[in-house]
C-alpha cells in the first residue's frame, strides 16, 4: 500500500479463469479525491460491474467504512476477459487495504476469490480447483475462499486454503485477529472410498456378447457403438461401462474436478472427482453444448467426459452438426473454442459409446413386436450416420433381447470388479508398449503404427484375407478389427495376434457385414 | 428379319393400347407389317379402336424411330421375342393378354418348366429366409424361378436359384435397361448370365406404378405355379395369385403367423383355398414330381440330418456347435450357454465356421447351419 497525500493505491491478487486454467488477476484499488465514484475498468462483464453494488453494500454492512470518494479499480491484465462475481471479495480487501482499515499484511502472498452478498457473506464460485493450482503454480501461499469451494481446492499441495463464510472472518485473520485454520483433506480417502450404489455388470443378466464387447471396448479405449431394437438393454450396459474402466489416477481426478468445478457441476461437498464421469446427453443438444462455448465459455459435453465415457443414446436422432462436431474432438482428444479475444482449449479425451435403435419404429429383431418399417426406410435410419463418425467407432455390437430364462444356466453374473481387473491388466500392457510414442491405448493406433504393432501370425494374416473375399467386409472395417484385435491379444496376454483373435473381433463388426436377411 | 423386328417394335410403342387390342389387331391383320400399311381410313372401321389409338397409330409411324431404337436394343444386348417366335413362353402365349412383344436380355425357352416366388417387398427375416430356401430347392428339382427382381421376397428367390446353380427369370416393371430398384443391378447381371431379364415395355421406360400389376400376369401367366411367400394385406403380390388363378394356373402360399401383418395375405389365400406349402415337396406333389427325393426331404428328416450331420476332420469343439445348432437359428448368448463356452471363444469359433461356410449369421446375433450342407 502506498499512502503519499491525497491518493490511496493498493494491489491484492485474484484468479480468472480460461479454459480449465487458472491465471493471476491484479485488482489494483485507486482511492483518490474528487467526486465520489465507483469504477471498474479491465474488461469486466456485467456481472463484474455490479460487483460495485455488492462490495459497497457488503463493506458498509460489515461494519467497515465505504470511503466516499473516488474510487477506481482496475482487474490486470487489462486485455484479458473476466466474467463472473469472483472478483467481489478481492476487490471488498483491495477497498479496505487502500483506504487503510486493513493492514499489516503482505498482500502478495495472498489470492482471494469468492463472491459478496450484500451483508458481508461469501457465496461459492466456480473453478475453486482451478484457482487453487493457479495459486500454487505462482507461488502464492495462501488462498481466501469460499467455506463451500475448500474441499475441492484442498486437493491441491503447497497452497494454505483459508475458507471463510463472511468478509468480517476474513479481516481478522488479516490482522491476525482470529487466525483462518487452513482446510485439509486426505485425497487418498478419496480413492479408497467404496462406492455401493454405482451400477453393476453383476446385475445385468444374460447379454453375455455385449458385455464381453464391452469389456474389449474397455481395454483398449475403443469407442462403441450398439444397435439393438427398444427395450434390449442398451441404456443399462451403458450406464455399467464406467465401472470396468480402470480407476482415475490423482493426476486425471484432479483434470476431470477442474472441468466440473468451472462448469459449476461438482456436488456439493465433495472435493474431488474419483469416478469416471458418464454423461448421457439428451439427442436434442447443439453443437455448442457438445464441444463447449458460448458467449459465458463453458465446457460442454465431450470436456465433461474427460477420461469418461459420453454416452449418445438414439445416435441417429442427433442432430448432423453436433455430431460431426464430435470428429476433431475425437482424434485430438481436447476441443479449442474461439471467442472474441481468446480461444479456450478444454480437454476432452473420452469414451464414445452410442446405441442406436435398427430401425426408426424400434422394433426390427426385437422378437416379440412387428416392425413397421419399409425396407428403405430400415436402410436409410442407420444410412444417415456419417461415414467418417463411423469411421471413429472401432466396436459395433448388435444387442438383442435375449431372455435370460432361455439360457437355461443359473450362472451368476460377473461382477464390474472383476471384469475390471482384467481391464486394468490390459491397460498396464499397451501403455507399457506404447511408452515413447505418445499414445496410450490401441485405440489411438494410426495406419503406420498399426502395421508395426499389430504383428499377426501366419494363420491370422490368412484368416483375415479369406474374410475379407467370403464376408462382405468393407475396405474401412480392416484397420478396426486390427486394433480390437490387438486388444483382444493384450486381454489374453499374448504379443503376436493369433486367429482366435482377429476371429472374435470380427463378430464386433457386424454392421460392415451384408447379412442376408437384413 | 430386322427389316420385320422394325414393325414389332413400332406395335409395341403404341402404349395407348393395351395387350389385348394389340392381340385382336394382330388376329385381324396377322403381322404388324399389315397393319402399318394399313391405311386410316380402313382402321377407322375398326370398332374397338377409340381416336387416342387412332391418333398414335398414325403418329408413331416413323420407320426411322423404329430403327434408331433397334440399334440400340442391339448395342445393350437386348433382344425382341415377339408372340409369333417360337422362342416365346409357351405357357404365356396361352394367357388371354399375353405382351405382343417381349424385350429379354438372357436366354428364354419356351418349354421350361417356371415356378413364380412372390412376396412382399417388405419381407420379414422368415420370409426371406423361406423365399431363399424354397427357390433353392425348386430350382434343384429342376424349376426355372421366375419372379419380380423387387425388394425383399423376390431378391431372395432370385438369389436362392442363383446359388444352387439354377436358372431364373426377371420380370420387370420398367424397361429392362433400367434396373429397378437400383441396388438389385449387381444381381441383374447374375440373372442375365443364369437366365433372363425381361420386360413387356419399351427400354427407357420408367417404371410407373401401374405397370407392376401389368406386369405380374406375365410372371404368374409364364409359370406353372405361383407360391406367394409373404404377403400384407393388400400386397402386390395377392394380385399375382389372383392372375394366376384367372390362368388356370396353381396357387400357393406359405402359411405364417396369424399375427404378423406380412402374412395377413398369405394366410387368406390358404383360407380361400390356396395350397399351403410347409415343405418343398408340396410344389413338387402338385407337379408329379416324387423322384427326386434328395432335395425335397420333410422337416422331420431335415431335423435328424441337422443332427446327424457332420462334416468330416471337425474338432469337438465344432461337433458340439453344430449339434446345438441342429436345434435351429439361435442367439450367440444361447449357443454359448449351451456349448459351454466363454463369449470370446464362442465368437472365435463361429467366425470360422462362418468362414468354413458351415454356419451363417443372421441380423442380431443369431446363428444357424447353413442350409446348403443338408443337400
Amino acid at each position: 500500500m502506498q499512502q503519499g497525500g491525497d491518493f490511496l493505491l493498493s494491489t491484492v491478487k485474484s484468479c480468472a479463469l480460461l479454459g480449465i486454467d487458472g491465471r493471476v488477476v491484479d485488482v489494483e484499488v485507486d482511492i483518490s479525491n474528487g467526486i465520489p465514484s465507483f469504477d471498474i475498468v479491465g474488461l469486466g462483464d456485467a456481472a463484474v460491474r455490479e460487483s460495485r453494488e455488492r462490495v459497497r453494500a457488503a463493506i458498509k454492512n460489515s461494519g467497515f467504512e465505504y470511503p466516499v470518494r473516488r474510487i477506481t479499480v482496475n482487474l490486470a491484465p487489462a486485455n484479458l476477459r473476466k466474467e463472473g462475481s469472483s472478483y467481489d471479495l478481492a476487490v471488498a480487501i483491495g477497498i479496505l487495504y487502500a483506504s487503510g482499515q486493513l493492514s499489516g499484511f503482505d498482500a502478495d502472498k495472498y489470492m482471494f476469490v469468492g463472491e459478496l452478498s450484500l451483508d458481508g457473506e461469501i457465496k461459492p464460485v466456480n473453478g475453486a480447483l482451478s484457482m487453487a493450482a493457479c495459486a500454487q503454480q505462482n507461488g502464492i501461499e495462501n488462498l481466501v475462499l469460499p467455506v463451500q469451494n475448500a474441499d475441492e481446492a484442498a486437493v491441491v499441495k503447497g497452497v494454505n486454503i483459508l475458507p471463510a463464510g463472511h468478509i468480517l472472518e476474513v479481516a481478522d485473520h488479516l490482522q491476525e485477529l482470529n487466525k483462518i485454520t487452513p482446510h485439509k483433506v486426505n485425497s487418498e480417502n478419496l480413492f479408497s472410498r467404496f462406492d455401493p450404489d454405482a451400477p453393476d455388470f453383476a446385475d445385468v443378466k444374460g447379454q453375455d456378447i455385449a458385455k464381453r464387447a464391452l469389456e474389449v471396448a474397455a481395454s483398449g479405449g475403443h469407442n462403441v457403438l450398439m444397435v439393438g431394437p427398444a427395450g434390449s438393454g442398451k441404456t443399462m450396459l451403458a450406464r455399467r461401462l464406467p465401472g470396468i474402466l480402470p480407476s482415475l489416477t490423482f493426476e486425471e481426478a484432479i483434470e476431470v474436478t477442474k472441468i466440473y468445478s468451472i462448469a459449476g457441476l461438482l456436488p456439493p461437498g465433495s472435493s474431488l472427482i474419483t469416478k469416471r464421469p458418464f454423461r448421457n446427453p439428451h439427442h436434442t443438444i447443439s453443437a455448442v453444448g457438445l464441444t463447449g462455448g458460448g458467449k459465458i465459455p463453458k465446457p460442454g459435453e465431450i470436456s465433461l467426459s474427460h477420461y469418461g465415457v459420453l454416452f449418445l443414446d438414439e445416435l441417429p436422432e442427433f442432430g448432423c452438426e453436433a455430431l460431426e462436431a464430435l470428429r476433431q474432438p475425437l482424434e485430438d482428444g481436447s476441443v479449442t473454442v474461439a471467442r472474441l479475444n481468446a480461444s479456450i482449449t478444454y480437454p476432452a479425451r473420452f469414451m464414445l459409446l452410442c446405441a442406436a435403435n435398427p430401425c426408426k419404429c424400434g422394433n426390427y429383431l426385437s422378437g416379440s413386436r412387428e416392425c413397421t418399417c419399409s425396407p428403405q426406410s430400415r436402410s436409410r435410419y442407420l444410412g444417415r450416420l456419417s461415414a467418417p463418425l463411423l469411421d471413429r467407432i472401432d466396436i459395433q455390437i448388435e444387442i438383442s433381447p435375449v431372455k435370460y430364462t432361455e439360457l437355461g444356466c443359473k450362472k451368476r453374473a460377473e461382477s464390474s470388479r472383476a471384469i475390471r481387473k482384467r481391464v486394468e491388466k490390459a491397460r498396464e500392457i499397451q501403455l507399457k508398449r506404447y511408452r515413447g510414442t505418445g499414445i496410450y491405448s490401441n485405440s489411438q493406433l494410426k495406419p503406420p503404427m498399426i502395421d508395426e504393432f499389430c504383428v499377426l501370425d501366419g494363420a491370422a494374416a490368412e484368416l483375415l484375407g479369406k474374410a475379407f473375399e467370403s464376408l462382405g467386409l468393407s475396405a474401412r472395417a480392416h484397420d478396426r478389427i486390427l486394433k480390437v484385435a490387438r486388444t483382444i491379444a493384450d486381454l489374453d496376454e499374448s504379443e503376436t495376434i493369433r486367429t482366435c483373435h482377429v476371429a472374435e473381433a470380427m463378430q464386433y463388426r457386424s454392421l460392415d457385414r451384408k447379412l442376408r436377411d437384413l | 428379319m430386322f427389316e420385320r423386328l422394325k414393325y414389332w417394335i413400332w406395335l409395341a410403342s403404341l402404349d395407348s393400347m393395351g395387350p389385348r387390342k394389340m392381340n385382336l389387331l394382330l388376329d385381324m391383320f396377322g403381322d404388324p407389317l399389315n397393319l402399318w400399311h394399313c391405311s386410316p381410313d380402313e382402321l377407322k372401321k375398326i370398332s374397338f379402336l377409340n381416336e387416342n389409338n387412332l391418333n398414335q397409330l398414325a403418329d408413331r409411324k416413323r420407320r426411322e424411330y423404329s430403327s434408331a431404337c433397334l440399334e440400340e436394343l442391339k448395342a445393350k444386348g437386348i433382344r425382341v421375342i415377339t408372340i409369333r417366335d417360337p422362342e416365346y413362353p409357351e405357357l404365356l402365349r396361352h394367357i388371354y393378354d399375353p405382351p405382343a412383344v417381349l424385350f429379354v436380355r438372357g436366354t428364354l425357352h419356351c418349354d421350361e418348366k417356371m415356378i413364380a416366388i412372390v412376396g412382399s417387398r417388405k419381407a420379414s427375416a422368415y420370409g426371406a429366409k423361406v423365399a431363399y430356401t424354397l427357390a433353392y430347392k425348386l430350382s434343384k428339382a429342376g424349376f426355372v424361378i421366375i419372379s419380380g427382381m423387387a425388394k425383399g421376397i423376390d431378391t431372395q428367390a432370385h438369389r436362392g436359384a442363383l446359388e444352387a446353380g439354377g436358372r431364373t427369370v426377371a420380370v420387370l416393371g420398367c424397361g429392362i435397361d433400367n434396373v429397378y430398384p437400383p441396388e438389385n443391378r449387381g444381381l441383374a447381371e447374375r440373372i442375365v448370365q443364369n437366365g433372363a431379364v425381361a420386360s413387356e415395355y419399351l427400354p427407357g421406360s420408367k417404371p410407373m406404378p401401374y405397370n407392376f400389376p401389368a406386369r405380374n400376369r406375365i410372371i404368374s401367366g409364364m409359370s406353372l405355379g405361383t407360391i406367394v411367400v409373404e404377403a400384407g394385406e393388400k400386397s402386390g403380390s395377392l394380385i399375382t395369385a389372383g392372375y394366376a388363378l384367372d390362368q388356370g394356373r396353381e396357387v400357393f402360399a406359405v402359411p405364417g403367423n396369424i399375427d404378423s401383418m406380412n402374412s395377413v395375405g398369405t394366410n387368406r389365400l390358404i383360407k380361400e383355398g390356396a395350397k399351403p406349402v410347409t415343405d418343398v415337396k408340396d410344389v413338387l406333389e402338385e407337379f408329379g414330381i416324387t423322384s427326386d427325393t434328395r432335395h425335397c426331404i420333410s422337416g422331420n428328416e431335415r431335423a435328424n440330418r441337422k443332427a446327424t450331420f457332420f462334416p468330416p476332420n471337425l474338432s469337438d469343439e465344432e461337433k458340439i456347435l453344430l449339434k446345438c445348432l441342429a436345434e435351429g437359428r439361435q442367439h450367440i448368448d444361447i449357443i454359448a450357454a449351451k456349448c459351454g463356452m466363454d463369449s470370446a471363444s464362442i465368437s472365435a469359433l463361429l467366425t470360422m465356421m462362418e468362414l468354413s461356410g458351415f454356419v451363417h449369421q443372421l441380423p442380431g446375433k443369431y446363428f444357424e447351419i447353413d442350409e446348403k450342407l443338408l443337400f
